[in-house]
């Protein structure tokens, strides 16, 4: 593959801002840099970096309030029509019609480019053949998968033959295989010469790109290639493994040493990043086992994300600091037997069977649209089983269903707070309505936003906070009422790495205070927090086990370290093969 | 073979194309027969108004179900009975004691009733000023209650005249009414709420149907793709009035046919001055939902505002049902800018009387204007970027 540095120039942007009315802080503010041929460009943030903005200035669908763009040698807003029938563009969601068949969308946008007669047959040929969806030409757009549909829109973004293919974050909502089906897709396109944007707000994919722009909150925090992001971190990110029982109290103390500027449990050991110039020390000065180790690992993209942004949050948390301990009574608590929920023909919940004792963090891990949220929902009384028992605190959630909700803390998926209360009006109804009242109501209420940082903003509009306050604030509003069960619908989606390091403190220190915890996740990498995981595929539950027993299971001798995505997609090809 | 690729993508951005028109008109229509909430407005919701205003709303008088007690006995008291009896408007329903009609008033068996009482034959002799009749109408329903009054006391009019008549004495009327209705001879509701009611027809079709279809391009994602593409504003535009334009005339020619052909409403006016208002109507409604569907960018607050701002005005203040000439002066000065009144004024003329093009073309040519104005607004509002 061509060094990035000797591709050609096909997108220059120098001091470009944007502001949008109503919003405070610029999307993008006075951000340079360019991207080349040759390798794929990541487009690099968390929500609300800025990085569709900067795509849309790109393709010439947005102006920019100062600052110059160059697409291919055009100025995007003058010559729009030159870069229309030269730019390739794969909006968010594909930018499908969902009521038409595969073979009727690649028709519209076929005349819509003017691709007709023999150069017609020749790409519909080509893209069918390339994106493996012969089969499915009849089939509606609104009935494809997560992948195919994202191959799809692939594929109605490369007709016309662009010189630029500019993707908006074509991973999400699709799972591991797919995503790697595409990745090595798209590698062909770059290595045809055609200039690649993919933006993702995964860091791990970032990881891949050939070189990267990585944005925050508006503003750029650092352009080149994986490898040079990673750099200053060589030799400075250790893995201490075997540390011994007690994983989440050791991260605890090992954040608040001096030398530790970031920290995060993987399964059974730490990950830990250490400040410039700083020695390593003694595992047993925080109290780790008699066998524990350092190992020097590779540092990841996300590693070095946080480092930019001056190291990640302190291990302690204010939080579990105000919960009262329950009980360490080693209790099943949440039970799932053969539990199954059909939609019509659809088994979005396929004969699932779980325990989850007390005190133990257990994750549902799957791309979206596996069945999770569904199983979730099921699980807190949320949704009626079609077969099957859900069980919480040994209580059946459909007939004494107020009684064990009191016990439960939910987060839902989106974070579903009122966005036209204020951020108070928020605490006050949620803890309302879980029975507090007068003197209690007001302590809590004052002492959550104390320690969820939410006192600048008590009187603001929720719409108007950040993905990462509205997290926090959501966060508040299910553990006012100190449950002893906690439910976590896709609680860090979309939120930026420092913020989703912080809210994993609070949730290792609430489960310290005895509390269970059930979360849902399709950050691969999310589910080394938890004690145990599910992994959730196509409404079935393909494996189950602690994180180690997972990877280690499809360790090979090529892949003696396999990643949580490794053993995912490891673990569900295996589960195809028999078919 | 660079230079063939570089051709085809200049050919591709040149101005106005007629393939990418085609292309969007069948997307859009594929999307229309798909699309289940655009089936139900663009199919089902128009048979299902017809209906309505064709059979359930009947603004003609209605037969009245009254009680009878006759208390007294003799020929006098029998004769206005059976006057009350042949009176096509009234259903008599004879009773033998007061309780049972108190009962069955209270619980709006009958809507009124007439009691003769025993002394009636002695209080006709005296000719006193004290009605020999008592007549009680159920209040609760203001306007049948009206009409309970005026029915019986026709038909006691009429006796007495005809009374007066047969015992030899001098009338006391000298001329009697007979109403003839010109344009509706039967003067049945039917024949004008039918022609109105396509009016409200064509306003859902137009504007509530396409209010939605440009909101949910930019809800789905789908608007972004297409701004990236080399469509031009005009084929976009085009696209999205086109489609609904014919399947609008469709449903105006199929609502025609069915009020002339199932519920025998006279049709006397000629197709092309159906045509010509009916085109600038459905302009005008179609000018309405795209501009709100394209200022909201949002289908559930597009439905919202085509609902108030064309569905209800359409009903309400277009004179289809209540009557403008009856309505306070400010609401009949709002009545002047809503396109329904003026179609509904003309559709009725067609129907009921022809096509005098002398008074259909005040009418026309306001419909014109407002198909203009709500068209150039969409084009205004349209943006070839995403701001």
């Amino acid at each position: 593959m061509p060094d990035a540095a000797t591709g050609e120039v096909v997108i220059r942007f120098e001091g470009v801002t944007k502001t949008f009315k109503g919003m405070e802080s610029p999307a993008l503010e006075s951000v340079t840099g360019e991207m080349r041929t040759g390798v794929i460009t990541g487009l690099v943030g968390p929500d609300g970096a800025g990085k569709t903005t900067l795509l849309r200035l790109i393709a010439g669908l947005m102006e920019p309030d100062s600052g110059k763009i160059e697409t291919l040698g055009y100025d995007p807003i003058v010559n729009a029509g030159a870069i229309r029938g030269e730019v390739g563009y794969m909006p968010q969601k594909f930018g499908l019609y969902e009521d038409l068949t595969v073979m009727e969308n690649l028709t519209l946008q076929a005349d819509l480019r003017h691709v007709t007669g023999k150069e017609r047959e020749e790409s519909f040929e080509r893209l069918l053949t390339f994106t493996d969806l012969k089969r499915f030409t009849g089939r509606f757009a609104g009935k494809l998968s997560g992948g195919m549909k994202q191959k799809l829109g692939l594929a109605c973004a490369l007709l016309g033959k662009p010189k630029l293919l500019l993707l908006d974050e074509p991973g999400v909502g699709v799972d591991p295989i797919s995503r790697r089906e595409l990745w090595g897709m798209v590698e062909d396109l770059v290595n045809q010469g055609i200039g690649v944007v993919w933006s993702t707000a995964y860091l791990d994919e970032a990881e891949l790109c050939g070189t990267t722009v990585v944005l925050n909150e508006g503003k750029l925090l650092f352009t080149g290639t994986p490898r040079e992001i990673a750099e200053p971190l060589v030799g400075r990110c250790l893995q201490l493994r075997e540390p011994g029982e007690k994983k989440r109290r050791l991260l605890t103390k090992a954040l608040s040493r001096p030398e530790v500027s970031d920290g995060t449990i993987q399964g059974h050991s730490l990950r830990l990043t250490f400040r410039k110039g700083c020695e390593r020390f003694d595992p047993k000065e925080i109290g780790a086992a008699d066998g524990a180790e350092w190992v020097e690992v590779k540092p990841r993209f996300e590693d070095a994300f946080i480092d930019l942004l001056g190291g990640g949050p302190s291990g302690e948390s204010v939080l579990a600091a105000h919960t009262h301990q329950i009980d360490q009574d080693g209790a099943t608590v949440i039970e799932a037997t053969h539990l199954t929920k059909q939609f019509g023909d659809f088994k979005a919940t396929d004969d699932v069977t779980f325990q989850v004792t007390r005190g133990e963090i257990y994750g549902l891990l799957g791309p979206n649209g596996a069945g999770k949220s569904t199983t979730f929902k099921m699980m807190c009384g949320l949704l009626v089983p079609t077969g099957g028992t859900a069980k919480v605190v040994g209580l059946d959630l459909r007939h004494s269903g107020s009684q064990a909700r009191q016990k439960l803390g939910y987060m839902a998926q989106k974070f579903s707070l009122y966005g036209n209360l204020s951020v108070m009006e928020n605490l006050e109804f949620f803890s309302g309505i879980y029975g507090l009242t007068g003197k209690r109501q007001r302590e809590k209420t004052t002492e959550m936003a104390e320690i969820f940082h939410l006192k600048p903003f008590l009187n603001a509009k929720t719409d108007s906070l950040s993905l990462g306050y509205k997290q926090r604030l959501a966060l508040a509003c299910s553990v006012m009422h100190e449950p002893d069960i906690l439910f976590l619908d896709e609680p860090t989606s979309g939120v930026d790495p420092v913020t989703r390091r912080e809210f994993w403190t609070h949730i290792n220190g609430l489960v310290e205070r005895g509390v269970t915890v059930m979360v849902t996740t399709h950050f691969m990498d999310e589910a080394e927090y938890c004690d145990r995981i599910g992994l959730v595929f196509r409404g079935q539950l393909i494996a189950n086990g602690t994180p180690d027993e997972l990877k280690e299971s499809v360790a090979t001798q090529e892949n003696p370290d396999p990643t949580m995505e490794d053993a995912f997609i490891e673990l569900v090809t295996g589960k195809e093969e028999p078919k | 073979m660079k230079g063939e690729h570089r051709t085809s993508n200049e050919r591709a951005s040149v101005g106005f194309s007629l393939r990418r028109l085609k292309a969007l008109c069948w997307k859009e229509t594929l999307q229309i027969f798909r699309d289940p909430s655009s089936n139900l407005i663009a199919f089902v919701l128009p048979l299902v108004l017809i209906f309505v205003f064709g059979y359930g709303i009947n603004l003609d008088t209605p037969v009245l179900r009254i009680g009878l007690l006759n208390e007294a006995s003799g020929t006098e008291a029998d004769g206005f009975a059976k006057a009350l009896q042949g009176t096509p408007s009234m259903e008599i329903r004879h009773y033998e004691d007061r309780k049972s009609l108190e009962t069955d008033i209270t619980h709006s068996q009958i809507r009124g009733f007439v009691i003769i009482p025993e002394d009636f034959s002695r209080l006709m002799k005296q000719q006193s000023d004290t009605a020999p009749l008592q007549v009680v109408a159920d209040g609760s329903e203001p306007n049948t209650a009206q009409f309970v009054g005026a029915y019986i006391n026709g038909v006691w009019q009429t006796w007495m005249m005809q009374r007066a008549q047969d015992r030899g004495e001098e009338l006391k009327r000298e001329f009697s009414l007979e109403a003839r209705y010109w344009y509706n001879p039967s003067a049945n509701s039917r024949n004008f709420l039918i022609p109105g009611s396509i009016t409200v027809i064509m306003t859902v079709i137009g504007a509530l149907l396409t209010s939605l279809v440009v909101a949910r391009e930019w809800e789905r994602g789908t608007m972004e793709a297409l701004l990236a593409s080399p469509i031009t504003r005009t084929e976009f535009l085009l696209s999205k009035i086109i489609p609904y334009y014919i399947l609008g005339m469709v449903s105006l020619a199929m609502c025609v046919a069915a009020a002339r052909f199932i519920m025998g409403v006279p049709f006397r006016g000629g197709p092309p001055a159906l045509f010509v208002t009916g085109s600038f109507f459905l302009l005008s409604v179609l000018g309405i939902g795209l501009a709100i569907s394209t200022a909201t960018k949002n289908q559930f607050n597009a439905a919202q505002a085509a609902l108030n701002a064309a569905f209800l005005p359409a009903m309400m203040l277009s004179g289809f049902i209540y009557e403008i000439s009856s309505m306070p002066a400010f609401l009949r000065g709002v009545t002047h800018l809503i396109p329904a009144r003026y179609f509904v004024s003309s559709i009725q003329t067609i129907f009921q009387v022809g096509s005098p093009w002398k008074v259909l073309m005040p009418d026309i040519l306001f419909l014109m204007g407002s198909a203009a104005f709500f068209l150039g607004l969409t084009a205004r509002l349209t943006k070839r970027r995403m701001e």
